[in-house]
């Protein structure tokens, strides 16, 4: 049994201590907003926070979070990620939308450590987030108007 | 075909429509994908009274209208756009209309979401659909307000006759609903003047945005049912003709809550030699697939190169008697017989991967009456039903599929192929089974976009002008493996073509000698599976069409966009005709026009930069989608790097039913052109795709994306298709731009300098 705290609850997730994090989160306790994509941290749809840093959660292994703090997209309730969720429907950044929990849990990320970012800061800190549907630049105006308070740039 | 496919659709149509003018019910269940209102209104329970004039759409007694979106979501927001279409008509209150994305029944006709058709087949089919509604909604309130049905007008939800007004739940409540709608009257049902639109048009929200913005849009992997087992795939080394010799289990028995390795007969044979290795958990699955290891006897591809595929192509494009005729017009052996001089050029494609960032996934159930229930995303669930009918040896009519969001589509769920085992591996162990593929199976397995081949002879008369050009094209067909029904002749009545992997090729330049042979490339047909990847035959065919006429300006010494605009004559074929063709050529010749200035095409810039054009227009020559594209790229002498500075187009598809999700779909389908021409590509080697996951394959990121100048041309002509056009003409774009910054001609996709 690992024992964690997912969205502000305490857990005990009874699968393998090997089991990745994200198969946990979906198949044991059902949240299934974090997404499946590459399973070798590569494209960011896992992204999940720990302890409030973005993780690829499909090469965690749920033992790493014992004791931690996770937050998915189904807890992202602070400012910046109510923000940014706002901000998403604003710009209409999704598409097929499968990529996009793990963009905004990426973007959380950067906007709680950089509330400013500038252009390069944004490409450096998402380049590692795939959109297959390519909504790229919907997805970097949707982070700066989030880092603007929310007024569409 | 687009004929055949409206008629199925009418016809559906029709019968959904004879004798219901008013159902008492609480409307259809709701699963899988619905928009938040749709499962509102439902819910709610206390609105019994249901109208529902045809199969499309229903409202209830609070004015809610619920409708039915037979397409399939990938990104596209489909059902916002139909919606749209349907409300506009209707003259609802849009703040009331909800939609739901429909499991399969025959009732609806033929399902399939592709070729860029839903807004443009769906299209007047679903305007007579709400005009038919606003017709017998107004004809109820006209005699709740006791006055002449012509009298009155319905908008926004209130039919107002002048100075009396009464909402749509008012009507639904208290009305007669009497009048019924002949389906003579419905095939004339006057739809509305441009003018008189409110919806169409408008830059509404998309109703699919909010979930998939909080994590709560919910895919077909995201499918659970009670007592469901998990399963996993192992693959054979061949997609055809690999024989499982023997399976060793010994390894897996030790894991908790494994289940077992089931060998997959299949008597369809669409899949061969799988096993799906079953557990009580996923934690279970995931090792269990390690730890199960088979021995297999592989099929005769086993050694298959990419070389070896586009060899084949070369040969086979060479070989005067191959293929069947796609396009002749004027004598090209006569042009090429008095030529004074040819140019010729082969150009090839290598394999692209549809990588949709969901997996290949499936849920299937066999409930207590034998039927099979299947949940997943899919984009042609009328073509998987006929496969699946045989693989389980059941009727189509006992097999139902629930539509979930795609997580990516790009043409790779129009086909179903993963169904199949899990099917057969929830029937053998008499449980629901959730099959996942990992990410190196999905790509193993992926139906590519094959390896092409186009040949290009130009001939030139004594004057040096173009007195025609000979072009053959070979690829694997996805049609032939998938949907061999497509398959027709050649315009001889000879041989046998998939238009779908030949179009492109009957462009609308005028020539005045110009042939097309279209020729199935065997060997990639027996390698793997062709499939249709998005923009599917003209994203590899304009790619030798727009780039080898970029070597026919250079070396008449005539400017790329002038050479173009005298060839978008507009005479004779190419004068268009109705629908989306209403223009010909012209309408082609003008975005030209309009996107050369804006990119301020003849300027002089710096070294070692260029600017390139290319045009496109759209998939079938029936439904073009005007597209003219310039880019501007940077190349780096050293390296050979291509940096894509920017990207012009300027895109006319008719009416434009949901401006901002049309630029959503352009902005994604042309940065799907600069990845495919820049930053993808897989090479077939022993047999299979080498590159199975990010550390090899390489989609654009958010680095890669060049500045962006769309622009849509505002036009009331009938809407055509939007989701996989501006891909098209991106990639030759972008190698007559390298030829401008290099003089280095680039023949190969994927663009390599070095």
């Amino acid at each position: 049994m690992v024992n964690f705290i997912l969205n502000g609850e305490v857990v005990g997730a009874k699968s393998d201590a090997d089991t990745p994090l994200l198969w946990v989160l979906r198949e044991e306790l059902k949240l299934r907003g974090t997404k499946f994509g590459c399973g070798i941290a590569q494209c960011g749809a896992c992204t999940v926070h720990i302890d409030g840093n973005p993780m690829r959660s499909c090469i965690t292994p749920v033992s790493a979070v014992e004791g931690r703090s996770v937050t998915t997209i189904e807890g992202l309730v602070t400012p910046v990620g109510e923000a940014l969720k706002s901000a998403w429907t604003e710009a209409q950044v999704p598409q097929c939308g499968y990529c996009q929990s793990g963009q905004i849990m990426q973007a959380a990320g950067l906007l709680e450590t950089n509330p400013s970012p500038s252009d390069d800061e944004i490409v450096n800190a998402m380049n590692g987030n795939l959109c297959r549907c390519m909504a790229y630049p919907r997805i970097k105006k949707a982070i700066k108007t989030a880092a603007n308070g929310g007024a569409m740039s | 075909m687009k004929n055949q496919r409206q008629g199925l659709s009418r016809r559906s149509f029709i019968a959904g429509v004879a004798g219901s003018s008013l159902m008492m019910s609480m409307g259809s269940l709701v699963s899988g994908c619905s928009s938040d209102q749709a499962s509102k209104a439902l819910a709610s329970g206390d609105l019994p009274k249901v109208f529902s004039p045809n199969i499309w759409f229903e409202i209830n007694g609070a004015g809610d209208v619920l409708i039915n979106i037979v397409r399939a979501e990938m990104g596209q927001h489909v059902g916002t756009s139909l919606a749209q279409i349907v409300a506009d008509e209707l003259g609802a209150d849009w703040s009331k209309v909800s939609f739901k994305h429909v499991d399969t029944d025959p009732k609806w006709g033929v399902m399939v979401t592709g070729g860029s058709w839903s807004v443009h087949t769906s299209f007047t089919l679903l305007s007579q659909a709400g005009a038919a509604g606003r017709t017998i909604i107004i004809d109820a309130a006209s005699k709740l307000m006791s006055v002449p049905a012509e009298s009155c007008s319905a908008e926004r939800g209130v039919v107002t006759s002048g100075d009396q007004s009464l909402t749509f739940a008012e009507i639904i409540i208290n009305g007669d609903f009497s009048r019924v709608i002949s389906e003579e009257e419905l095939a004339a049902m006057p739809v509305k003047a441009p003018a008189e639109r409110t919806l169409i048009g408008r830059d509404l929200r998309n109703l699919d945005v909010a979930a998939k913005s909080e994590g709560s849009a919910v895919y077909g992997l995201d499918a659970e049912l009670p007592g469901m087992v998990y399963a996993m795939p192992l693959l054979p080394p061949t997609r055809y003709g690999s024989k499982v010799n023997g399976i060793d289990e010994s390894a897996a028995k030790t894991i908790l809550g494994y289940i077992g390795a089931i060998e997959i007969n299949d008597p369809s044979q669409t899949v061969q030699g799988h096993v799906v290795v079953a557990a009580e958990t996923m934690a279970a699955v995931l090792k269990a697939v390690r730890a199960v290891s088979v021995d297999w006897t592989p099929g005769p591809t086993a050694s298959m190169t990419e070389a070896a595929i586009l060899a084949e192509g070369v040969r086979l494009a060479a070989d005067p008697e191959a293929g069947a005729l796609f396009v002749n017009e004027g004598d090209v052996g006569s042009a090429k017989a008095n030529a004074a001089s040819t140019m010729s050029a082969t150009y090839t494609t290598g394999t692209a991967l549809h990588f949709t960032m969901e997996p290949q996934n499936a849920v299937v159930e066999f409930d207590a009456d034998g039927k099979c229930h299947i949940h997943a995303g899919n984009q042609w669930q009328s073509l998987i039903l006929p496969y699946l009918a045989q693989a389980l040896e059941m009727p189509e009519t006992d097999i139902i599929i629930h539509q979930y969001y795609l997580g990516g589509g790009y043409g790779r769920r129009l086909f179903g192929d993963q169904m199949i085992p899990t099917a057969l591996a929830a029937r053998s162990l008499g449980r629901p089974v959730k099959l996942i593929f990992d990410r190196a199976t999905d790509s193993r397995f992926d139906c590519v976009r094959s390896p092409s081949v186009c040949t290009f002879e130009a001939s030139f008369d004594g004057d040096g002008m173009l007195s025609g050009v000979d072009h053959a094209v070979v690829a694997g067909w996805p049609t032939k493996s998938m949907a061999p029904f497509f398959i027709g002749p050649g315009i001889d009545g000879k041989g046998e073509l998939d238009a779908f992997s030949i179009n492109g090729s009957d462009h609308w330049y005028s020539l005045p000698a110009h042939r097309v042979r279209a020729i199935n490339n065997g060997l990639a047909q027996q390698t793997f599976l062709p499939g249709w990847l998005r923009a599917v035959g003209p994203g590899w065919i304009s790619w030798g069409v727009e780039s080898f006429l970029d070597e026919i300006a250079h070396q008449q010494g005539q400017d790329p966009v002038a050479l173009r605009l005298g060839l978008l004559d507009g005479v004779g074929k190419h004068a268009g005709g109705e629908g989306s063709t209403v223009g010909g050529a012209k309408r082609l010749a003008a975005v030209l026009k309009d996107v050369s200035q804006r990119a301020g095409w003849g300027r002089d810039l710096p070294v070692n930069e260029g600017l390139g054009v290319a045009v496109g227009h759209g998939q079938e020559r029936g439904m073009p989608t005007w597209i003219a594209c310039v880019a501007h790229v940077v190349v780096e002498p050293s390296s050979g790097d291509v940096t894509l500075k920017k990207l012009w187009q300027t895109i006319d598809v008719g009416t434009v039913v949901n401006p901002d999700g049309a630029m959503a779909q352009a902005e994604g389908a042309a940065l799907w052109g600069v990845s495919l021409a820049l930053h993808e590509g897989a090479q077939f080697a022993n047999g299979e795709v080498a590159e199975q996951n990010l550390d090899r394959y390489k989609p654009l990121r958010m680095s890669d994306v060049p500045e962006l100048d769309i622009v849509f041309v505002d036009s009331d002509e009938f809407p055509s298709g939007m989701g996989e056009p501006p891909l098209i003409p991106v990639a030759p774009a972008i190698g007559n731009a390298v030829f401008a910054a290099t003089g280095k001609r680039v023949r190969d996709l994927p663009i390599k300098l070095i």
